[in-house]
């Protein structure tokens, strides 16, 4: 067993970055993640030789990213909903340039500057795009502390396996709850030369060019027929759910993040009552689990969808289920948790009291 | 099991600490544990808590808004948190600066002096040490040798030599809290 | 007349003996998409004179800014990055940090350095980025046909200001270099033009030297170019340098503003 400490969310993924043996943060501080920038200015240098450099802006650090990622590094930053906003042009390029990096998001509550406290009301910024054009991130949800500190070694792999950028999309909550976590081992930093880096023309072949520029219709198209192949190929081989009490389901509730955990007891509640509930969680937002929904709606009377914004990723169960299955959905905004017992009381409004 | 509860009082008594000891103690014990501070503008103006949740089993949500124990340092946190206790719940408050008592009939309450208590050991920093002894008493979450085994893993080294002061306040507190009942008007 | 018989006779008259002029190695031999007279086309070629000379092709990374020099990596025979409208200090912020050792330079317009992203060169050279910014004034967009600049000058003529820039309403032509000079992480600030034979040759030297420089571990250097635009100024190349000449160096004095103390 590794190293256990009682840790912040925003402190277990700072941890995990200084032992995944990441070369780069550049960030912003927001609250309610400034104790990842903190942590990183006070630890990552000196034990690892990391770069942490506070950025001018949001905008100046994911195009910081940028530069350092170009040369084959491994770069991140984290931040809350409205600096990711301020990303969104850089992920764009950084998605077209098709380079790899890692960004968390610890949501909190919008729109516009919104309050501090936790929210999932970026869930359609995240998995859609969010930036221009037609390009994914990759999009793991934690639901504890533990994989906010898993999740940033995962998420490294993932984006230098696709060469795309992963998104972290955890909470305020997550954040700043602390939780016993276990810490990976250290690793060491190494530097790999890709052949796509730009690290200086090399004397016996072309220089590299990283650019997301392609005037001619025709090639840019053939770009984006490339990226769709890669998120077609993320769909098939990167899908990561977690589920519960299927084989007798009768219902499914299913939540992503922090509030999955709300709903795992609001199913505990509901079958202590004798309802058949089961449980779904997707851990990749993209690519979503559209597989197990698609198989669990041939079988249950119907599923609750539970977010902590108006009804994101319920467009995507929809999605999945086809019609299959009779869809709803609880949320709560602006910064406000569920209870497991408004959960199982609208559950038993919209399903029970109706049959 | 599951034991929610609340810590509260001033920025610099120590309460965030409070959770925290209680939580690396229930992390030893092998005990699920959520740990969840107040933050950002609630914590301008003096106040700070934090939500602390001991489980048997996996904790849902580490924000709750009504309490099995409150633990209050100061008047604010005994007027805000006094109606955040459960029915049957307890409500723990410092006597030394206290003008208002709390009032509620369906409550268990305890107090103890703290402050005068500290004042005895020569330390006020030891407050909060002092409340989780009381705390403990009243609660009996986790076992007084993983409270001293959270003492160890939160202090730095170099201030381990105070672990002594820290367990004689802690073991104060849990010797002096007694149980009160509010008068009605 | 057959082409073999041109390839002989090309090679007959370019002969080491003869030649009196030729591109550097370092910049790639295809046909500038520039303006015929732009003064962009005379900045790459000194500029990769430079890198031939010192021999640092193998050792440089540059990044392309979004404007007319979008394409500079079409030319320039370097590993370069294409930066996002405005970034290009911040993400040669990030290949500088990574890579220390390396010549890191940025290729930048008016309106990419100066507007959208003055605040990424700002903090760039305020943190004192070793790298070399090379700033391409022409007082107008180029890419986007003749819209007003940050250092459009009063009274000029663009397609957002028809009228003439009028600094009331429109704000004041941007020295960007003066801006930053006196900040502490700014090692050297230089003015310069390609309008002239002479003038190219000063560009080349302040060019080199910036270099020099970030080879020390001086800090942020600036070398703003002031230059033209035939086609959006609406002028004949030999107009757009007089208009260089007489118009734009009396508002944009050429010289160094900041050079840095070196100990010999």
């Amino acid at each position: 067993m590794g190293e256990v400490r009682l840790m912040k969310g925003n402190e277990a993924l700072a941890e995990a970055a200084i032992r995944a043996g990441v070369d780069a943060y550049f960030g912003y501080p927001i609250t309610p993640q400034s104790e990842v920038i903190e942590y990183l200015s006070r630890e990552a240098t000196k034990r690892t030789g990391m770069l942490v450099l506070q950025a001018e802006s949001e905008i100046g650090a994911i195009n910081m990213i940028y530069g350092a990622a170009g040369c084959g590094k491994k770069a991140m930053s984290t931040s809350s909903s409205p600096g990711i906003s301020l990303m969104q042009e850089g992920l764009s390029y950084i998605a077209s340039a098709e380079l790899p990096c890692l960004v968390a998001n610890i949501n909190r509550g919008g729109p516009g500057l919104g309050t501090i406290q936790p929210a999932q009301g970026d869930y359609f910024q995240a998995v859609k795009g969010g930036g221009h054009g037609d390009y994914r991130l990759l999009v793991l949800a934690p639901y504890n502390v533990q994989e906010m500190a898993d999740f940033v070694k995962l998420g490294f792999e993932l984006a230098f396996k696709y060469r795309n950028p992963v998104m972290i999309l955890a909470d305020g909550a997550l954040g700043q709850m602390m939780e016993k976590v276990e810490l990976p081992p250290q690793e060491p930093r190494v530097h790999i030369e890709y052949p796509w880096a730009t690290t200086g023309k090399p004397k016996d072949g072309p220089r590299r060019v990283i650019t997301s520029l392609h005037i001619e219709p025709e090639k840019m198209e053939e770009i984006n027929l490339r990226l769709q192949a890669k998120y077609k190929k993320m769909e098939e081989e990167e899908v990561r759910y977690q589920a519960k009490n299927l084989e007798d389901a009768e219902y499914i509730f299913t939540a992503f993040g922090l509030v999955s955990r709300i709903a795992l007891k609001a199913m505990d509640l509901g079958r202590q009552k004798g309802y058949k509930i089961g449980w779904i969680r997707p851990i990749t937002l993209f690519p979503f689990p559209k597989k197990i929904f698609a198989e669990v709606s041939e079988k249950v009377k119907g599923i609750l969808d539970v977010e902590m914004n108006s009804g994101q990723m319920v467009e995507d169960v929809k999605l999945a289920v086809c019609g299959n299955t009779r869809v709803e959905f609880y949320g709560r905004m602006g910064g406000v948790i569920p209870t497991p017992d408004e959960i199982l009381a609208y559950f038993e409004k919209m399903f029970i009291k109706g049959e | 099991m599951t034991h929610e509860s609340v810590f509260s009082g001033f920025g610099g008594q120590g309460v965030l600490t409070m959770g925290m000891i209680l939580g690396y103690a229930a992390i030893f014990e092998g005990k699920e544990v959520t740990w969840m501070p107040s933050y950002g503008p609630e914590m301008r103006g003096g106040t700070a808590n934090c939500i602390t949740i001991v489980s048997d089993e996996m904790i849902s949500s580490p924000i709750i808004s009504k309490f099995d124990t409150v633990v209050a340092l100061n008047q604010p946190s005994i007027d805000k948190f006094e109606k955040a206790v459960k029915p049957g719940g307890n409500f723990i408050y410092d006597t030394t600066t206290t003008l208002r008592h709390p009032t509620r009939q369906d409550i268990n309450i305890y107090n103890l002096p703290a402050g005068d208590i500290t004042v005895e050991l020569k330390n006020t920093k030891v407050l909060n040490m002092v409340m989780l002894g009381a705390f403990l008493k009243i609660t009996n979450v986790v076992k007084i040798e993983s409270i001293w085994k959270g003492l160890e893993a939160m202090l730095p080294e170099r201030y381990h030599k105070l672990i002594p002061l820290n367990q004689e306040a802690f073991m104060r507190g849990y010797n002096t809290v007694t149980a009160y009942k509010p008068v009605l008007v | 007349m057959e082409p073999e018989n041109v390839d002989v006779m090309v090679e007959d008259i370019v002969t080491p003996e003869n030649l009196v002029y030729r591109k550097p190695s370092t910049l790639i031999d295809v046909e500038f998409h520039y303006c015929p007279g732009c003064g962009h086309s005379t900045v790459h070629k000194i500029f990769m004179e430079v890198v031939e000379e010192m021999g640092i092709q193998n050792d440089m990374i540059g990044v392309a800014p979004v404007g007319c020099s979008v394409f500079a990596y079409h030319y320039l025979d370097v590993d370069m990055q294409q930066a996002p409208h405005g970034r290009a200090c911040a993400v040669a912020t990030g290949i500088k940090r990574m890579l220390p050792d390396k010549y890191v330079f940025t290729y930048q317009g008016d309106g990419d350095l100066a507007a959208i992203g003055g605040n990424e060169t700002l903090h760039a050279a305020n943190r004192g980025e070793n790298i070399l910014v090379i700033f391409i004034n022409n007082a107008i967009y180029g890419m986007t046909s003749g819209q007003m600049a940050p250092t459009t000058i009063e009274g000029m003529v663009t397609t957002t200001s028809p009228y003439g820039r009028e600094v009331k309403t429109m704000g004041y032509p941007l020295k960007f270099g003066e801006l930053i000079a006196p900040l502490p992480g700014v090692a050297y600030v230089t003015r310069q033009s390609v309008h002239t034979v002479q003038n190219v040759r000063r560009a080349k030297k302040a060019l080199q030297r910036a270099l020099e420089y970030q080879k020390m571990g001086l800090g942020f250097c600036l070398v703003e170019i002031v230059s033209n635009c035939p086609s959006n100024w609406k002028m004949t190349p030999i107009e757009s340098n007089k208009y260089v000449q007489n118009v734009l160096i009396p508002f944009y004095p050429l010289g160094d503003i900041k050079v840095p103390e070196v100990k010999k």
